[in-house]
């Protein structure tokens, strides 16, 4: 354990990465396409439809595409989730539509909507916007957060014929599309084109380096709008409760996606040649698997619970497992082991539940590791100071996702209940644009 | 190991499976090929009078329909017969006849209808040496409008006419293809009958335009803009040809007419059901022509498992078993009560049944037990139509129970288990009671 700690760039050929960074899943072709919409049987009242956060309906679009009209279908899709294009690429669809699909049932061969809906709308977004701007209301909408749940709700809004600003702490909009997503699952810099393609409906400005707490406050918004919407996100990111947390090599999974996701040239990006992943759920998959794909050569992910509790799919945990990482569960870390200030490995116990709580065995071993990343979950970081009522530590919202002050509605990660999928977030954009809308008319004409 | 072997109006061959007079038919070369395969038999593509060839279309001539995964259902042509001189056909028809003697060689025919040009023809064929002869009296498109094909096959004197001429001419066997392209295919089947003919093969393709271009508006097989209608064939034609072949099968005027069945046979499946509908043999085409020679590998070693397991040594033993089961509807049993029953375990609750049976039908399918999705017939309202049996995707979850005993749930009324049909209903006006 007395080794220096091994973290370098290079590990891997420019070739090399770029392949480990293509598509995980090309798209399908035309002819895919046509075979796999066959598949479809058409369900009455489809249970894919049900399964999915924004109610798409499926069969529908999938008719569509094999009647030859994708454009239709991409509508059919945008008409419930205007970012049908991410949410293609990485909804958890094992765990959502294609779990649901009765071929899953009678084959364990789901119809491929997640593909299907990536061809359609694919399709339509090389195309021109497929929605008109409604005719002014004079109404001015802000919208905090120009992340999924926000790029949804502007949409949506302009749809209705408002004016919507939206404010934006990072340099680039899109949220944790940009952000927080592997890199493998969206390349070609989508996130970005998928912003375009949103904001070309107009009416929709963006202003950059602007959040609550850093330039804006609750009741100013309140007082130069007609309505908000905050669709903020999560601000912080959980500890792990160890000493030496703070040392080198120890490092926030989420900060690393996204340095990932912004870099232009892999081969600069430093990399562990020992990497463990503490967490369960997806992002602990990401980082696991995208530090693997970078070179590095011994990746585990540990888990204090079995495999069958992680949060992460179990198509995520085969992906990840496929490529080599090694998955540990029933261990929790202990202590962390330094060097000179640096990570040079963890004291891990085994965990066991006893009734119903998780309690260690007392029998521990330790593992090296150049890097250690924490991927044990975010949090909702309140910036309003205690203005909005919260549930669970979230914003507290009603169906219309309006919160406790009548002008004020949230969305996505920052709501109390959110599922922490892009989905679930554009789920909430557009229905609280709906409700808002419903506002907006209401006190035109009162 | 059952025996395959035919003898069809005295044309031996060692299985029922033909290949139909059609392009795969058209020379020496396809033909080899298809001997090699296995093909127990052709009928060679439609020869017509010598003199200039007959000319076809430079562009497509062939149209489809597709179902799943492009699986052609339904095709078209509008070839016409062989365009290759006369001469050349019956050299190699003479040869390939020698070099494959254990395998029938029947040659397809059509010339106008005169006398002469008839007895012309079947001279020089005779000289082949082959089996028999096949009239083409059904072809829909092209000839037809010179005065041949399915114009003569639609009226049945013609067809007693010419049959007479040809038996009058050649001593070989004489099948009378027919046009399905009429109102009674009893008709000219009996016409040929009465003119002496061998054997009617059935049916000819029916006349069919499969799509039209939506940016040209031209049917499809579009020609330079425009388009005829063509004669359909394949999978989807099937059901049409098994029912006019039990026509003829149990008319009374061509009881034991021997028939060889041609119709969207694919597999032999479909060639076990044309055989217990009486037929002697079977004639291919479009599968041949989606698939390839090959196919009849499965086709011979399906029906001669299938003979094996139900204990038929040999294509006579079940050859017109289910002539006596096809009937009038008047003659349907009334008292018979079947209610459709879902397997819960083979469900995958696509709710396919429940759409068409409550949108289309008696809505007898509920959708929800116990607030979990749950597909169930209910008796009360279920009159076994069929529909949702035929809308399921998952083989046999479905399927009709007969109810022998105890009250029909839908009408109240006890299971009565003396038959009885229209005839004998109260609600027939033309049922005749019996005097008291």
């Amino acid at each position: 354990m007395a080794q220096a700690p091994d973290i370098q760039a290079k590990r891997l050929s420019k070739a090399q990465l770029e392949a480990n960074f293509a598509n995980l899943h090309a798209p399908l072709n035309a002819h895919e396409a046509f075979v796999e919409s066959d598949r479809c049987y058409f369900c009455f009242d489809p249970p894919c439809m049900k399964a999915c956060p924004t109610s798409i309906d499926i069969p529908l679009f999938i008719r569509e595409i094999q009647t030859g009209h994708p454009k239709s279908a991409a509508k059919t899709i945008f008409d419930q989730n205007i970012l049908g294009g991410m949410c293609a690429r990485v909804c958890p669809t094992e765990t959502l539509c294609e779990e649901a699909c009765v071929r899953e049932h009678a084959e364990g061969k789901p119809v491929k909507i997640g593909l299907l809906q990536r061809y359609a709308t694919d399709a339509a977004m090389a195309d021109e916007h497929p929605y008109g701007r409604g005719k002014f209301s004079g109404k001015k909408v802000a919208v905090v957060g120009a992340g999924p749940a926000g790029l949804a709700c502007a949409h949506r809004l302009a749809m209705h014929g408002h004016d919507i600003t939206m404010f934006e702490a990072q340099k680039k909009a899109g949220g944790l599309n940009e952000f927080g997503i592997a890199a493998y699952k969206t390349v070609d810099d989508f996130a970005q084109r998928e912003v375009d393609f949103v904001l070309a409906i107009g009416g929709i400005t963006i202003e950059h380096d602007k959040a609550l707490g850093k330039g804006l406050t609750l009741e100013q918004l309140e007082k130069d709008y007609d309505a908000v919407f905050l669709g903020v996100g999560y601000a912080g990111v959980n500890e792990l409760g160890l000493k030496h947390e703070n040392s080198k090599g120890v490092e926030d999974a989420v900060y690393k996606i996204a340095a990932l996701r912004q870099s232009k040239d892999l081969s600069k990006l430093k990399v562990g040649r020992r990497v463990v992943v503490i967490g369960g759920g997806m992002t602990a998959i990401d980082i696991a698997l995208q530090s693997k794909l970078l070179g590095a050569e011994e990746v585990s992910i540990l888990y204090r619970r079995g495999r069958e509790h992680m949060r992460a799919s179990a198509y995520e945990q085969e992906l990840a497992l496929s490529h080599g990482v090694a998955i540990c569960e029933w261990v929790m870390p202990k202590k962390l082991i330094t060097k000179d200030g640096h990570a040079i490995g963890l004291k891990i116990e085994g965990t066991v539940m006893k009734g119903k709580k998780l309690v260690g065995t007392g029998k521990t071993y330790e593992l090296a590791a150049d890097v250690v990343f924490k991927a044990i979950g975010q949090t909702f970081v309140d910036m309003t100071a205690g203005a909005l009522a919260l549930e669970d530590g979230r914003i507290k919202v009603d169906e219309g996702k309006r919160t406790s002050r009548p002008k004020i509605w949230a969305g996505g990660d920052c709501v109390a209940g959110n599922k922490a999928l892009t989905v679930a977030a554009v789920d909430d954009g557009r229905r609280a644009a709906e409700s808002i809308n419903t506002f907006l008319r209401g006190s035109h004409h009162g | 190991m059952a025996d395959l072997r035919t003898d069809f109006v005295g044309i031996k061959s060692p299985n029922p499976f033909w290949l139909a007079s059609a392009p795969p038919t058209d020379k020496e070369y396809n033909v080899v090929r298809a001997f090699k395969a296995g093909w127990g038999g052709v009928v060679w593509k439609t020869l017509g009078e010598d003199g200039p060839p007959v000319v076809n279309v430079n562009g497509p001539r062939y149209g489809a329909i597709h179902g799943a995964d492009r699986r052609l259902l339904g095709f078209n042509n509008i070839e016409l017969i062989t365009d290759r001189p006369l001469e050349v056909n019956l050299q190699e028809i003479k040869k390939v006849k020698r070099e494959w003697k254990d395998r029938a060689m029947v040659v397809s025919l059509m010339v106008p209808c005169e006398e002469e040009s008839w007895k012309k023809i079947l001279r020089r064929v005779e000289e082949t040496e082959c089996d028999g002869v096949e009239l083409n009296f059904g072809c829909p498109h092209g000839m037809s409008e010179r005065g041949m094909g399915s114009a003569v096959g639609q009226v049945p004197e013609y067809i007693e006419m010419v049959v007479r001429w040809c038996k009058q001419y050649t001593r070989m066997p004489v099948i009378v293809k027919l046009t399905p392209n009429i109102t009674d295919v009893r008709k000219p089947a009996r016409a040929a009958r009465a003119g002496g003919a061998d054997a009617v093969s059935l049916i000819n393709t029916i006349n069919s335009i499969t799509h039209v271009d939506l940016d040209s508006f031209a049917p499809m097989p579009t020609i330079d803009g425009k388009g005829s209608h063509g004669g359909y064939c394949g999978p989807a034609v099937k059901p049409i040809a098994l029912s006019m072949v039990s026509e003829i099968a149990r008319d009374s005027e061509t009881l034991g007419f021997p028939i060889s069945a041609i119709g969207g046979i694919t597999t032999w499946r479909d060639a076990a059901e044309f055989i217990s509908m009486s037929a002697g043999n079977v004639q291919v085409c479009t599968a041949a022509m989606t698939y390839g020679f090959r196919i009849v590998d499965e086709m011979k070693s399906g029906l001669s498992r299938w003979m094996d397991e139900k204990g038929y040594a040999t294509i006579e033993d079940f050859r017109g078993r289910a002539v006596p089961h096809v009937t009038d509807w008047q003659y349907l049993n009334l008292n018979y009560i079947a209610k459709a029953k879902i397997n819960q375990d083979l469900c995958i609750k696509c709710g396919r049944c429940y759409a068409a049976c409550e949108d289309t039908s008696h809505q007898a399918i509920m959708m929800e037990k116990d607030g979990k999705r749950h597909f169930e017939v209910m008796d009360d309202e279920c009159v076994a139509c069929n529909l949702c049996v035929e809308v399921c995707p998952v083989q046999d979850c479905i399927t009709m129970v007969q109810q022998t005993s105890g009250v029909d749930a839908r009408t109240g009324r006890e299971i009565n288990p003396e038959p009885a049909n229209w005839t004998q209903h109260p609600n027939n006006p033309m049922s005749l009671k019996a005097a008291e």
